[in-house]
C-alpha cells in the first residue's frame, strides 16, 4: 500500500508555505520595469459622466499615462458566459460591460479612470487631480421595486431594468397539487447580499514582450484557462497562443476569483500601451465595491401538503439582483444552480420556479460558495420547518416523512435533475444521533430556568457538484464545456508530476491529488508533485468552482494514471517476456500472473525514457499522458446539519451551543481536509445566518464598506463543531466522490435560522439575525405574553 | 497616503515646540487610529511627532492615593500592569478587553483618550473614575474634558502626559460589542465611592461618552444589581446606526450596568 493514499489524513503540504508567509501570490510578483495602476472609482452610484479633465493629473510627477474609456473603443466588454433564456424564449439583456465606465457609471466602484505611474502613491496623487463631473442620476437599489420605479434606467437596453424572466417547472401539475392540498405554509425570504471577502484581494500583472508579441497576466483567479479564453476572444482579441495567463497561489476565492473582471484585463491590455509591465492590487475598501458579491434574493415560496404530512409541491417566485452589470456566471446562480435544487432531498412530485433578474446600481452580484444552491436550500428547508412548526410535527420527523428513500435511486426529480444516489435517512440518523436530539427538551428547560431562550435547527440540505455534462449545460446555456484535464507526467526517475486544469487557492488539491496518485501508482504522495494555476504549463482546463476539482478534475487524473498503467504494462509484457493479458499491476509492481516475476514502477518509467529494451515497434518511448473528462451526470453530496442556540432575550445576544454536520460526500480522499472544508463552509454559512451582510442605502452607498461594519466571522463566533460522514460512494465518477467544498455553507444557514426561529417560537427572521433583530423578536413575544 | 515629515523628538519640551511649528502638524502614539486614516487619505499632516521617544510620558505609577498613567503606556502594559491591577482591577480589565493583541500592544491610553471615539472604551473609565488628564498646560477634570464625538477640551498644541485615577472605587466595566468592529455598541463603567456612584456609558451616547443620571439614581438607592430593576434610560441622544437603534441600545445600557454592578469590586 502506498504512504499517504487514498484515506490518509496527511498533513497538507502547501501550509508549509503559506503558514510561513512565503506563498508567492500575484502581489509578490513583480517585473523589472514595473510601474502601478490606480483605478479612480466612481464614489456615486449612478451618472452621467459629464466632462473628464485629466490635463492637470497628467502632468503631476510619476504619470506614466492615464486612461478613459475613449481610449478602449476598440476593446470588447466584459463578456457574460452564460446566456439564459426567460419566458416566451425571450433571451436576457445583455448590455455592454465596458472596462471602464463609458458615458454613465452605474455603481459605486465603477472605475472611470487608470492611472498607471512610476509608484502607487503618484498614482494615487495624480488621481486626486482628476476632475469629473457626475450628473447624478436617481439610483436604483431596491430590486423589488427596479421594474416599475421609472427614471432612467441602468441600462437602456432593459428599460424596466429586468435582465430576464424566467421559469422553469410543471406550472399545471403545481396548481393541481396546490388545489388539492390540505395545508398549505407560505414564506417570505430574503436571502441578503454578501461580500465574498477573500483573504487576499484581488490583483493584477500584465507583462507584454515586444520581441515576441506575447502577453502574460499573472492574476488572482480560480481558473486561468476561463480567464486566457474570455479575455483573449472577447475583449482583447489576443490569440490564445500569444497569451499566458498565471494564477499562482491564490489566498482564496470562494467563488469571487472565478469571474473575469475589468481590471484584469486593462493591465494587460495597458502594458503593450506604455510598453511596460503594469501591476494593480486591490486595497480592501477596493473589493469591498469592485468584488462580485454574492446572493442577494427575495423570495415569496409556497409548499402544499396534504392531510398526511405528504409534501405535494413547491412554487417559488424570486428577485435576483444582477447588480449593475452581468458576471461572468450571474445569470445561472438563481436560475439551473437555484431552480433545479428545488426538490432537495425531498420526493414531492411537483415544482415551479419564477425568477425575474435585475438590473440595479450596486455591485455585480455572481457566484459565491455554492451559488444558487444555497438560495434554493434555503428556499426549502426554512419553509418545511414552518410547516412542520405549523402542523405541530417534529421538524426531523416531517423530513423523514418526506424524504426520497434509499431504494428510489437513481431518482428522478421534477427540476430535471436524477439524483444518482444517497441515503437521507443515514444522515439524518448520524446527525441526530451526534446532536443529542432526543435530549433537546431538558436542555431547552434548563436553559429556561436561567432565563434563556433555547432552540433547536435540523436542515436536511442536497447540492449539485461538477456541473456537467457538457452537451447538458450547453442546451442550457453554458458558452463553455465543463470538462476537466490532466497530464501526468512520469519522469525518468519515477517521480510524478500531475498539471491539472483545477485550480487550488485553498483547498489542499496539491495534497489529495497526490493521494490519489500515490494509491494509483502505488508510490510514496511524497514522490508526486501538482501543478496548477499557468496556462503554459497545464492542459486546457475549467478550474476549480462548484465543488468539482475532485470529482472531476481528479477524475481526469485518473483517467491519465490508468492510461500510464496500461501503457506500463505493456512496456512490462515486454522486459518480463510474458503476454499483455498476463501482467498485472498492484502496489507500485507489475508482475505476471501466477509467477514471481516483477518489475517496479520505476523501472517501467526509468525503461520508458531510456528504451534499450524496449518494444519500440509498438510502443512509443516516454510516460507521460493527458485525459479529458467530461462528467456524465452531476455529483450530489446531501447530508443533515443540526444546530442549536441559546438567546439571552434581555439582549438579543445568540450562542450557538452546538452544532453538528452528518454529509455524505462519497468516499473521501483525506478525512482532515474534508473535515476543514466542512468547518469553513459551515462559518461561512452560520455568518450568512447571523453576522454578514452587504447594506447599500437609498443612494447606492455601500454601508457596510469595511471591517468596522461588515462583521465577518471570528473563531470565538462558532463552536467546536462536530462532524461525521456517511458514505454511499457516486456512481459515475472513477474515484467515487461528490465534492466538498460547499456544503457546509449551504447547509448550515438555514440550521441556524431554523434554531432561532425555534427558540423564539416565531415563524421567521431576517438574516443576519443581529443581536438587535432577535431582542426585537423576543420583546414582542414577551410583550404579547404579557397581554 | 500624502508625504508628510516625520520627527522623534526625546523631550516633552522638543515635542511641543514641533507641534507648534505648524497648525497643519500631529501627534503621533500607537498609531492605531491614526495611521488608518492617513492611509485612507482622510488625514493629512504636515509632521507627524512621535511621542515614543519622550520617557517621561511612558509607565504607570502610584503617587499617594492615585493611579497615574503616562500617555503613551500602552494598553498591554496596563492590562499587565501590578499596581493597576491591584488598586483598579476594573481599569487593567478594561484595557485587557480592547481591540486585539495587535493593537493593545500599540495602542496607547493617551491616544484613545485624545481621539474620543465614542465607542472607544477609555474614556468610559476617565469619566466613571472621575479621573484627572493631566496635559502640558494645565490639569482637566474628567466632567469637563469630553465635548462631543471625537471632540476633547484638548486645545491645539496641548499634549496630554498623564491621566490621574483615583483609587478607592469599587468599579466594573462591561462591555456589550459592536459584533463587526468589536468597539463598544454599550460600554458601562460603574464606580462606587464615599462620594456617590458614577456611571458612564459609551459606544452608544450620539455626543461621545456620557454620564448616566437615571442610571446614577438609582444605584444612588443602594449599589446592587437590584437597585436597577425598572431603571429606564431613555433613548433620546443615543446614537441609532445598523448597528443598533437607539431604542435597542437604551433598552440593552441598563442589562450591561447589571453586569457590571454584578462584577464591581
Ligand atoms: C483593529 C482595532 C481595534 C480596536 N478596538 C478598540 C476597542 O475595542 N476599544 C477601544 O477603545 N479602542 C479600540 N481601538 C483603538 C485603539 O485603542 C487605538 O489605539 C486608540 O484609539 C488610539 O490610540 P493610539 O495610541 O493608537 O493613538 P494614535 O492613533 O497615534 O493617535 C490618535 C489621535 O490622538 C492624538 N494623540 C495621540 N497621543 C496624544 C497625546 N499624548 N496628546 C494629544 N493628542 C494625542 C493623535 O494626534 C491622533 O489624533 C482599536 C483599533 C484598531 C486598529
Amino acid at each position: 500500500m502506498a504512504q499517504d493514499g487514498i484515506g490518509a489524513s496527511t498533513k497538507r503540504r502547501e501550509d508549509y508555505r503559506f503558514l510561513k508567509g512565503i506563498g508567492k501570490y500575484t502581489d509578490d510578483i513583480n517585473q523589472p520595469n514595473q510601474t502601478y495602476c490606480y483605478f479612480l472609482r466612481s464614489p456615486v452610484a449612478h451618472a452621467k459622466i459629464g466632462k473628464v479633465d485629466l490635463s492637470v493629473a497628467k502632468s503631476a510627477p510619476g504619470v506614466v499615462a492615464i486612461f478613459t474609456a475613449a481610449d478602449l473603443e476598440a476593446v470588447g466588454g466584459v463578456p457574460c458566459g452564460w446566456l439564459i433564456t426567460g419566458k416566451n424564449a425571450q433571451p436576457m439583456k445583455e448590455p455592454k460591460h465596458p472596462i471602464l465606465a463609458a458615458g454613465k457609471v452605474r455603481h459605486v466602484g465603477d472605475p472611470v479612470v487608470a492611472v498607471i505611474a512610476e509608484s502607487l502613491n503618484a498614482a494615487k496623487n495624480a488621481a486626486d487631480l482628476v476632475s469629473i463631473d457626475y450628473q447624478e442620476l436617481p439610483a436604483i437599489i431596491d430590486m423589488r421595486t427596479a421594474q416599475t420605479k421609472g427614471g432612467e434606467p441602468v441600462h437602456t437596453e432593459a428599460t424596466d431594468n429586468m435582465c430576464f424572466d424566467w421559469e422553469f417547472g410543471d406550472k399545471a401539475a403545481t396548481d393541481a397539487a396546490f388545489a388539492k392540498a390540505a395545508h398549505v405554509t407560505k414564506i417570505d425570504l430574503v436571502n441578503q447580499r454578501l461580500v465574498a471577502n477573500a483573504m487576499e484581494p484581488r490583483a493584477a500583472v500584465g507583462v507584454y514582450e515586444i520581441g515576441t508579441d506575447e502577453h502574460t497576466l499573472f492574476t488572482t483567479s480560480q481558473n486561468p484557462h476561463v480567464i486566457r479564453l474570455l479575455m483573449g476572444a472577447f475583449v482583447l482579441s489576443i490569440p490564445e497562443h500569444k497569451l499566458r495567463v498565471v494564477a499562482p497561489d491564490v489566498g482564496g476565492g470562494f467563488g469571487s476569483k472565478i469571474f473575469h473582471y475589468a481590471e484584469e484585463a486593462f493591465v494587460t491590455w495597458a502594458a503593450k500601451k506604455v510598453g511596460r509591465p503594469i501591476k494593480w492590487t486591490a486595497e480592501r475598501s477596493e473589493s469591498f465595491v469592485s468584488d462580485a458579491h454574492g446572493r442577494d434574493h427575495v423570495t415569496h415560496a409556497e409548499l402544499a401538503i396534504d392531510a398526511n404530512g405528504k409534501m405535494l409541491a413547491l412554487r417559488c417566485d424570486t428577485f435576483a439582483n444582477m447588480g449593475a452589470y452581468l458576471s461572468t456566471f450571474a445569470p445561472v446562480v438563481p436560475t439551473w444552480l437555484h431552480g433545479t435544487l428545488l426538490a432537495g432531498q425531498y420526493a414531492y412530485p411537483a415544482i415551479y420556479v419564477n425568477v425575474k433578474a435585475m438590473f440595479t446600481n450596486t455591485v455585480p452580484v455572481d457566484a459565491y460558495r455554492g451559488a444558487g444552491r444555497p438560495e434554493a436550500t434555503y428556499i426549502i428547508e426554512r419553509i418545511v420547518s414552518k410547516a412542520a412548526r405549523e402542523l405541530k410535527l417534529d421538524q426531523a420527523e416531517f423530513r423523514r416523512m418526506n424524504f426520497i428513500r434509499k431504494d428510489q435511486f437513481p431518482y428522478q426529480t421534477p427540476v430535471a435533475l436524477v439524483y444518482d444516489v444517497g441515503d437521507y435517512e443515514a444522515s439524518m440518523q448520524a446527525a441526530l444521533k451526534l446532536g443529542d436530539y432526543a435530549g433537546f427538551p431538558a436542555r431547552k428547560a434548563a436553559s429556561a430556568a436561567k432565563g434563556m431562550m433555547r432552540g433547536i435547527g435540523v436542515c436536511s440540505y442536497i447540492e449539485a457538484c461538477g456541473i456537467a455534462p457538457s452537451s447538458l449545460v450547453g442546451a442550457l446555456g453554458a458558452r463553455a464545456g465543463l470538462y476537466e484535464a490532466a497530464t501526468v507526467r512520469v519522469n525518468p526517475t519515477g517521480s510524478v508530476s500531475v498539471m491539472t486544469g483545477s485550480h487550488s487557492h485553498g483547498q489542499g488539491h496539491e495534497t489529495t491529488f497526490a493521494q490519489v496518485v500515490a494509491s494509483k501508482l502505488g508510490i510514496p504522495a511524497e514522490n508526486v508533485n501538482i501543478i496548477h494555476g499557468d496556462t503554459d504549463k497545464i492542459p486546457f482546463g475549467m478550474g476549480t468552482y462548484g465543488s468539482r476539482s475532485l470529482a472531476v478534475g481528479g477524475s481526469a487524473i485518473v483517467g491519465a494514471l490508468n492510461k500510464i498503467i496500461d501503457k506500463g504494462k505493456k512496456i512490462a509484457a515486454h522486459l518480463l517476456e510474458a503476454s499483455e493479458g498476463d501482467i498485472e499491476f498492484k502496489d507500485g509492481a507489475y508482475t505476471v500472473k501466477g509467477t514471481d516475476k516483477k518489475k517496479t514502477f520505476g523501472e517501467i518509467a526509468l525503461t520508458a525514457y531510456v528504451p534499450h529494451k524496449y518494444p519500440i515497434d509498438t510502443v512509443e518511448p516516454g510516460l507521460e499522458e493527458t485525459s479529458f473528462y467530461d462528467p456524465k451526470n452531476f455529483t450530489y453530496p446531501a447530508g443533515t446539519y443540526i444546530c442549536e442556540v441559546e438567546i439571552d432575550p434581555r439582549t438579543g445576544t445568540t450562542v450557538i451551543t452546538s452544532f453538528v454536520a452528518a454529509d455524505d460526500f462519497g468516499n473521501i480522499i483525506n478525512p482532515m481536509i474534508v473535515e476543514g472544508q466542512v468547518h469553513g463552509g459551515l462559518v461561512q454559512g452560520i455568518g450568512q445566518a447571523m453576522l454578514e451582510g452587504a447594506i447599500y442605502n437609498d443612494k447606492g452607498q455601500l454601508v457596510t464598506g469595511s471591517y468596522m461594519d461588515y462583521c465577518m466571522p471570528r473563531a470565538d463566533d462558532v463552536p467546536s463543531f462536530k462532524v461525521v460522514t456517511t458514505v454511499t460512494p457516486c456512481t459515475h465518477n472513477p474515484l467515487g466522490v461528490k465534492g466538498c467544498g460547499e456544503a457546509g455553507a449551504i447547509g448550515s444557514t438555514p440550521a441556524v435560522i431554523n434554531a432561532i426561529c425555534d427558540a423564539l417560537d416565531i415563524d421567521n427572521i431576517e438574516m443576519p439575525a443581529t443581536p438587535e433583530r432577535v431582542w426585537r423578536a423576543a420583546h414582542a413575544k414577551t410583550m404579547k405574553a404579557a397581554e | 497616503m500624502y508625504a508628510f515629515d516625520y520627527v522623534r523628538p526625546a523631550s516633552l519640551a522638543d515635542a511641543v515646540k514641533a507641534l507648534g511649528a505648524s497648525e497643519e502638524n500631529r501627534p503621533l502614539a500607537g498609531g492605531q487610529t491614526l495611521i488608518p486614516t492617513m492611509k485612507q487619505r482622510l488625514a493629512m499632516p504636515a509632521t507627524l511627532i512621535d511621542l515614543a521617544g519622550i520617557a517621561e510620558l511612558k509607565g504607570v505609577r502610584r503617587d499617594g492615593n492615585a493611579i497615574v498613567i503616562g500617555a503613551m503606556t500602552t494598553h498591554a502594559d496596563v492590562a499587565g500592569n501590578a499596581d493597576v491591577k491591584a488598586a483598579i482591577p476594573a481599569l487593567a480589565a478594561l484595557a485587557g478587553g480592547i481591540g486585539d493583541p495587535h493593537v493593545r500592544n500599540s495602542g496607547t491610553i493617551g491616544g484613545s483618550v485624545a481621539n474620543n471615539d465614542p465607542a472607544a472604551d477609555y474614556p468610559a473609565a476617565v469619566l466613571a473614575l472621575n479621573a484627572t488628564i493631566i496635559t502640558t498646560t494645565r490639569e482637566i477634570p474628567a466632567d469637563s474634558y469630553f465635548t462631543g464625538m471625537f471632540k476633547t477640551a484638548l486645545q491645539p498644541g496641548e499634549l496630554i502626559k498623564a491621566i490621574r485615577f483615583p483609587i478607592g472605587a469599587k468599579a466594573a466595566y462591561s462591555k456589550f460589542e459592536q459584533r463587526a468592529s468589536r468597539y463598544a455598541l454599550v460600554g458601562v463603567f460603574v464606580a462606587h465611592t464615599g462620594a456617590g456612584v458614577r456611571v458612564a456609558v459609551t459606544g452608544s451616547g450620539a455626543g461621545g461618552v456620557f454620564r448616566s443620571a437615571p442610571l446614577e439614581a438609582a444605584l444612588a438607592k443602594g449599589f446592587s444589581v437590584d437597585a436597577l430593576k425598572g431603571a429606564v434610560v431613555p433613548s433620546t441622544g443615543l446614537l441609532s446606526d445598523i448597528h443598533g437603534s437607539a431604542e435597542y441600545r437604551a433598552s440593552v445600557i441598563p442589562v450591561i450596568a447589571e453586569r457590571a454592578v454584578a462584577a464591581a469590586r
